[in-house]
C-alpha cells in the first residue's frame, strides 16, 4: 500500500508537471507590451512554487513508502512532539518566498493600474451589455457625447444600442462599431462601461481584463505591440448569453487605422 | 484493549451506569461545576448562558456593523450619470421624525426597569439556593412587578416605532423613496426585530412562572433577557445617533 | 436548589428518551443531531453530484436531449451551476463536518455529555433542513432556479428581468441562505460555548485534539461571517421586492429602465466575501484537524509542532478575514487596495504551508498503517498540496489578470474545497463508523473506492488548470462560441470521461456505508488504538456519552510511541506517569 502511494503520487505529480513544463496547453502568445513582463513573472512564480509542489508530493510519496509499519522488521515510531527550530527556520523561509514573489510582481502592476494613460493615448469607450460589446470613438472633438438610457434600442445597432443622444452635439462626431481598432504600438486608454449587469473585457492576448461595472466609467489601458486579430470574450458571468458575448480587436497600422476612422466619420455625414 | 473501567479516574463512586432503570446518571466533581446529582448547578448553568448569550450577541453586533458599513459606502459613493457622463452622489439626508426620541426615552426606562428585574429575580433565586426552608411564596411579596413593566415599555416603544414609520411615509419618505430613507427603515427596522426577540423572552419568563418552573430556571432566563435588553438599548442609541448626526 | 426540584430537573435531563418522536426527529442528544446533519449533508452530496454530472454532459454536448430533462439550455446550465455551488459549499461542506462529526465528537473528545444548548442545537439541525427545502424549492418553482451563480453578483441576482430563473427562484436562494446562515449561527454558539465551558478536569485548551481547535475557530469564523452574509441578503431582497437601490446603479435590461438608482455592484461583492473568504476556511479547517489526528493516529507518532499548529489553525481563521478582496482584483476596485490584499493573501499561505510540513513531519520516522481513514489522510494531504499551490498564482494580482474568471480558478477551489475537504469527510467517515455504527465499514470496499476516487479527482481537476493557462472561462454553458475556447475542447471531454468514472465510484462508498450499517463486521471500543476520550466510551456511546462517569485528563492526545509505555498509545484518561526520582 505504502509503495502504491508512492507510485501513484510521484506519477500524478511528475505527469502533471510535465504539462505545463512542456506548455502543451498555454497562454496565446503576448502582444501587448505588458505582457512579456507579466509572461516573465509566470514563469518564475511557476518555477518557484513547481519546485516547492514537487518536492512536497515526492516526499509525501516518499515517507508514505518508507515509514511504512513492517511489523517486528520496523522498530518504534519516534517520540517527537517537533523542533521548535525548524518551525521557526520553515516559517521564516516560506514568509521569504511569499511575500517576495508577490514584492517582485507590484512593480508590473504599478505600471499597469496604478498609473492613468498617457496624454496622447487614444481613447475608446467599451460598453458591455446582455450579450455584446460596442465601441465608441470620441471623434476629432475628443469628447463622448452623451447618452440617455430611455433612446437605447438595441435593434438600431451601434448608435441605437448605446442611447446616444443626437442633440448633444458632442454626439455628432462619435463613431460606434461592434469591431474594436486600434493602432499598434500607441497606447489604447479604454473606458468601460456597461448598461445592465456587470460584464467583463479579456482579451487574451493583450493579458488585459478588467470587469464592466454599470454605474462606473473604469479607466484602463494597454499598449498593443502586434498587429492582428484578437478575441474578446465576456469574463464575468452576464446571463444566459455570456458565453456568446464575444468580439474582435483588430490591431492595425497607424495609417490603416487613420484611414478607417476616417471613413467611419465620412460615413456619419 | 482500553476501556475506561481499569484506566479512567472517578472523582465519586458511581451508583448507576448509562440508561439503565432511568435513574439519573451520577457525575463526578470536575471542571462543570456538578456539586452533586444530575444538572449543573445554579451558577454554573447562569455562567454558561451567560457566556451562551455573549457568543449570542456577536453577529447580532456583525449584523450591524455590516449594516453601518453599507451605509457609509452608499452615502458616499458616487455613480456615473450616463445622460452627463459626470459622477453624481444621489443621498439625500432624511429628517427624522422627534416622535423617536420619546420611543428612546421609553425604550432607556424599560432598560431600567429591566434592570430591577433581574435583580429583584436573582434576589429571590439566592435566596431559594442557600437552603432556606420553602420557598418564599410569590402572593406574600409587596414589590413591583418590574417584569410586566418592562414588557409594557419594551411593547409601547415598539409601538412607537411603527407610529414613527407612519410619520415618516407622511412626509414623504418610503422605503425606497432615498438610499438614506432605505437605511432609516432597514436599521430601525432590524432592530425592533430583535427588540420583539426580547420581549419574547420575557414573556417566557412570565410563563415559566405560570408552569411552576423552578426560580432558578426564571432567573437565568431573566437574567440573560436583561443582558439582551440593555444591549438592545445601547444599539437603538448607537443606531439613531448614527442616523441623526451620520446624515 | 431544593432536593425534589432537582432530582426532577435531572431526571427530565438526562434521562435517555423514549418514543420514536424523542429519540430520533426531535432528539436532543448531539450524537443523533450529529447524524442527521451527516445524512442532510449526504442527500446534499450526491444531490450536488447530480447537478455537476448534467452539467459535464451539457459541457461536451450542448445539444444533446438527455432523457427527462430534454435539452439542457444555457440558462439551465447556469442556473445547475448556480445550485450545485450553493449546495456543496452551504450544504455540505459547511454541514458534514462541522454540524455533522462536529455535533458528535466535540462534546466526546472534550469530555462533556452533550452541548451547552441541547434543544437549540436539535432547532439548529432543523434550521439547516428547511433551508436546503427552501433552496431546492427554487427548481421547482417559476422561471426555475436562479442562474447567477453561487456568489450572486448583483445586479444579475437583483434584477429580475436580468435572466431566466432570477424572479422567485432568485428569492428563494436568498431566503433559503438566510436561514441557513441562522442556522449556523446557532450552531457556531453551542460549539464556541461547549468548547470554552464544559472542557472535563484535566482537558486544558492545549490538551484538546486539533479537531477540537478546528472546530473551535471554525465555529469563531462563522459567528463572525455569517451575520454579514445575512445583512447582504436582507438588502438583496429590500433591492429586488421593495425597490431599493443599495447594489444597483442606474441600469437598464434589454432597453428598459428598471427604477434603480446610485446603487453599487461592488457593495455587493465586499459584504459577500467578506463572509466567503472565511467561508471557505470553514470549509477546509475541520478536514485539517481532522487530519493532523488520523495522520498521527495511524503513523503511531504525535503530531509533529502541536502548538504550532494551534497557532497555525488560529492565524487561519485570523487571517481570513484580512483577504476576502483577493476575490475581486477585476472588479473595479482601488489598485492599491488590490495590492493590500494580496499581501494579506501571500501571508495567509504561510500557516497553511506551515500545516503541511507538520503533516510531513507526523510521517517521518513514523509507523504507517494504512487504514482506510489513514489512505483518505495522506490523499487529503496531497491534494491539499496541489489545490494550495495555484492560491499564490491568484493572489498575485498581475496574474490574476489573466486567470480571473479561468478554469484555474475552479481548478484552485475544487482542489481543496471540492476534494481535499471531501477527503476529509470520507476519513471521518471511516474513522468514526465504528463507534458511531457499533460496526467496522469493509476494507476492502473502502480501499477501492480511496483509489478510485484519488486518481479521479487529480484526473478531473488536474487538466483544468491547463485549460484555464490557455484562456478557458469559467461559467460558460459551451464553449463553442469563441476560437480559443472551442480549442480547447478535448480537455472537457476527457474531464466528463473522469467524472463519470469517478462520480460511479462514489456508489461504492455509499453501498458500502449503508451496508455495513446492517453486516459489517462487530467493532471493539478502540479499534484503531487511538488516545482520544471518544475512544473510552462504549460502542456506540450511550446516552450521557461517559455512562455516568466524568472523565478526567491526565495526558495530551497524541502520546503515541511513548518510550517506556508497556503500549504503544497511552490514552488521555490514562493514569498520570510517576514521577522519576
Amino acid at each position: 500500500m505504502g509503495l502504491g502511494l508512492l507510485v501513484v503520487i510521484w506519477l500524478i505529480t511528475l505527469i502533471g508537471s510535465y504539462f505545463i513544463i512542456a506548455k502543451t496547453w498555454w497562454l496565446p502568445v503576448g502582444a501587448s507590451a505588458a505582457a512579456a513582463g507579466i509572461d516573465h513573472h509566470f514563469t518564475t512564480t511557476f518555477v518557484l512554487m513547481g519546485i516547492v509542489f514537487i518536492a512536497a508530493q515526492l516526499a509525501l510519496g516518499w515517507f508514505a513508502w518508507k515509514y511504512r509499519d513492517r511489523g517486528a522488521a520496523s522498530g518504534p515510531a519516534q517520540y517527537s512532539h517537533g523542533s521548535t527550530k525548524l518551525e521557526v527556520v520553515w516559517t521564516i523561509l516560506t514568509i521569504i518566498l511569499f511575500i517576495g514573489l508577490n514584492l517582485a510582481s507590484e512593480s508590473i502592476w504599478a505600471t499597469e493600474r496604478f498609473d492613468a494613460a498617457k496624454p496622447g493615448s487614444l481613447q475608446v469607450e467599451v460598453t458591455g451589455m446582455q450579450f455584446a460589446w460596442y465601441f465608441r470613438y470620441p471623434g476629432p472633438d475628443g469628447r463622448f457625447g452623451a447618452t440617455k438610457p430611455e433612446l437605447e434600442d438595441a435593434s438600431l445597432g451601434g448608435a441605437g444600442a448605446l442611447g446616444l443622444d443626437t442633440t448633444d452635439p458632442a454626439s455628432k462626431d462619435d463613431v460606434i462599431t461592434g469591431t474594436m481598432v486600434v493602432p499598434v504600438n500607441r497606447e489604447i486608454e479604454v473606458i468601460l462601461r456597461s448598461h445592465d449587469v456587470i460584464h467583463s473585457f479579456f482579451v487574451p492576448a493583450m493579458r488585459f481584463k478588467q470587469d464592466a461595472v454599470p454605474g462606473l466609467a473604469i479607466h484602463m489601458h494597454f499598449t498593443p505591440i502586434e498587429t492582428g486579430e484578437f478575441e474578446i470574450a465576456c469574463a464575468e458571468l452576464c446571463g444566459l448569453g455570456h458565453y456568446k458575448m464575444h468580439g474582435i480587436v483588430k490591431v492595425v497600422s497607424d495609417e490603416e487605422f487613420s484611414q478607417w476612422l476616417a471613413a467611419r466619420e465620412a460615413e456619419k455625414q | 484493549m482500553a476501556s475506561f473501567s481499569t484506566t479512567a479516574t472517578l472523582d465519586e463512586p458511581q451508583v448507576s451506569r448509562g440508561n439503565e432503570g432511568g435513574a439519573p446518571p451520577i457525575f463526578g466533581g470536575g471542571d462543570d461545576g456538578r456539586a452533586g446529582r444530575g444538572l449543573p448547578d445554579y451558577p454554573t448553568r447562569l455562567r454558561r448562558a451567560r457566556l451562551g448569550l455573549l457568543v449570542a450577541l456577536t453577529p447580532v453586533l456583525m449584523l450591524f456593523v455590516s449594516f453601518t458599513s453599507a451605509y457609509v459606502v452608499r452615502q458616499g459613493l458616487p455613480t456615473v450619470d450616463p445622460r452627463t457622463n459626470q459622477l453624481v452622489r444621489d443621498w439625500v439626508p432624511v429628517k427624522l421624525p422627534g416622535l423617536l426620541w420619546v420611543n428612546t426615552l421609553v425604550l432607556l426606562l424599560s432598560s431600567v426597569g429591566m434592570e430591577l428585574a433581574r435583580r429583584q429575580m436573582k434576589v429571590r433565586a439566592a435566596a431559594v439556593t442557600t437552603r432556606q426552608m420553602g420557598q418564599v411564596p410569590v402572593s406574600a411579596e409587596r414589590k413591583a412587578p418590574w417584569l410586566a413593566i418592562t414588557i409594557a415599555l419594551g411593547l409601547s416603544f415598539l409601538l412607537g416605532q411603527w407610529m414613527a414609520w407612519k410619520r415618516l411615509g407622511a412626509s414623504g419618505f418610503y422605503v425606497a423613496t432615498t438610499p438614506s430613507s432605505s437605511f432609516v427603515y432597514l436599521l430601525t427596522g432590524a432592530h425592533a426585530v430583535h427588540l420583539m426577540g426580547g420581549v419574547v423572552a420575557l414573556l417566557v419568563a412570565g410563563l415559566f412562572v405560570l408552569l411552576r418552573r423552578p426560580v432558578t430556571t426564571r432567573s437565568i432566563v431573566v437574567d440573560v433577557a436583561g443582558w439582551y435588553w440593555h444591549f438592545m438599548a445601547a444599539l437603538w442609541v448607537y443606531i439613531l445617533c448614527l442616523l441623526e448626526f451620520a446624515r | 436548589m431544593a432536593t425534589h426540584e432537582l432530582a426532577a430537573h435531572a431526571a427530565h435531563a438526562h434521562a435517555a428518551p423514549q418514543g420514536f418522536i424523542r429519540k430520533y426527529i426531535f432528539s436532543l442528544d448531539h450524537k443523533v443531531i450529529g447524524l442527521q446533519y451527516f445524512f442532510l449533508a449526504l442527500v446534499a452530496v450526491f444531490t450536488g453530484i447530480f447537478l455537476s454530472l448534467l452539467m459535464r454532459i451539457h459541457l461536451i454536448w450542448p445539444t444533446a436531449s438527455l432523457p427527462f430533462f430534454g435539452e439542457i439550455k444555457p440558462e439551465t446550465y447556469l442556473s445547475l451551476l448556480t445550485m450545485h455551488g450553493t449546495i456543496m459549499v452551504f450544504f455540505v461542506l459547511t454541514t458534514a463536518p462541522q454540524g455533522g462529526f462536529g455535533n458528535y465528537f466535540l462534546p466526546i473528545q472534550i469530555g462533556a455529555p452533550d452541548m451547552a444548548f441541547p434543544v437549540l442545537n436539535m432547532l439548529s439541525f432543523w434550521t439547516t433542513f428547511l433551508g436546503f427545502i427552501v433552496l431546492v424549492a427554487a427548481f421547482f418553482v417559476t422561471g426555475g432556479a436562479p442562474l447567477h451563480g453561487w456568489t450572486g453578483y448583483a445586479p444579475l441576482s437583483a434584477l429580475p428581468s436580468a435572466g431566466p430563473g432570477e424572479g422567485l427562484g432568485a428569492d428563494l436562494w436568498i431566503i433559503s441562505i438566510a436561514i441557513f446562515c441562522i442556522g449556523a449561527l446557532m450552531g457556531a454558539l453551542n460549539f464556541i460555548t461547549t468548547t470554552l465551558d464544559m472542557r472535563a478536569k484535566g482537558m486544558t485548551l492545549m490538551r484538546m485534539p486539533l479537531t477540537c481547535w478546528a472546530w473551535f475557530v471554525t465555529a469563531i469564523l462563522g459567528l463572525l461571517a455569517f451575520g454579514v452574509l445575512l445583512s447582504a441578503g436582507i438588502l438583496l431582497l429590500m433591492d429586488r421586492n421593495l425597490g431599493t437601490s443599495f447594489f444597483v446603479p442606474l441600469v437598464t435590461v434589454n432597453g428598459v429602465l428598471t427604477g434603480h438608482k446610485g446603487g453599487s455592484p461592488l457593495l455587493w461583492q465586499h459584504l459577500f466575501w467578506f463572509f466567503g473568504h472565511p467561508e471557505v476556511y470553514i470549509a477546509i479547517l475541520p478536514a485539517m484537524g481532522l487530519c493532523s489526528q488520523l495522520l498521527s493516529v495511524f503513523s503511531r507518532k504525535p503530531i509533529f509542532g502541536y502548538k504550532a499548529m494551534v497557532y497555525a489553525i488560529l492565524a487561519i481563521g485570523f487571517l481570513g478575514f484580512m483577504v476576502w478582496g483577493h476575490h475581486m482584483f477585476m472588479s473595479g476596485m482601488s489598485p492599491y487596495t488590490a495590492f493590500a490584499f494580496s499581501i494579506m493573501t501571500m501571508g495567509i499561505g504561510v500557516p497553511s504551508a506551515i500545516k503541511t510540513f507538520n503533516w510531513l513531519g507526523t510521517m517521518w520516522r513514523g509507523k504507517i498503517r494504512f487504514s482506510s481513514p489513514m489512505l483518505f489522510a495522506i490523499g487529503f494531504v496531497s491534494l491539499f498540496v496541489v489545490g494550495g499551490i495555484s492560491g499564490p498564482f491568484l493572489a498575485q494580482p498581475v496574474l490574476d489578470i489573466y486567470l480571473h474568471e479561468t478554469y484555474f480558478v475552479i481548478a484552485h477551489f475544487h482542489l481543496i474545497m471540492g476534494v481535499a475537504s471531501i477527503f476529509g469527510i470520507f476519513a471521518a467517515t471511516y474513522y468514526w463508523f465504528p463507534k458511531m455504527f457499533g460496526r467496522m465499514m469493509n476494507e476492502t470496499l473502502a480501499k477501492t473506492h480511496f483509489w478510485v476516487t484519488f486518481v479521479g479527482a487529480y484526473a478531473i481537476f488536474m487538466p483544468m488548470h491547463y485549460y484555464g493557462m490557455a484562456g478557458g472561462l469559467r461559467r460558460y454553458s459551451q464553449g463553442t462560441e469563441v476560437a480559443w475556447i472551442h480549442k480547447l475542447a478535448p480537455i472537457q471531454q476527457f474531464i466528463t470521461f473522469a467524472a463519470f468514472i469517478t462520480i460511479a465510484g462514489q456508489f461504492i462508498f455509499l453501498f458500502n456505508l449503508f451496508w455495513s450499517m446492517k453486516k459489517g463486521e462487530k467493532a471493539a471500543d478502540n479499534p484503531w488504538e487511538a488516545t482520544t476520550l471518544e475512544w473510552i466510551t462504549a460502542t456506540p456511546p450511550p446516552h450521557d456519552n461517559f455512562g455516568g462517569i466524568t472523565p478526567v485528563v491526565h495526558h495530551g492526545p497524541y502520546e503515541y510511541s511513548v518510550p517506556g509505555a508497556p503500549r504503544d498509545f497511552v490514552m488521555q484518561t490514562d493514569a498520570p506517569v510517576a514521577p522519576k526520582h
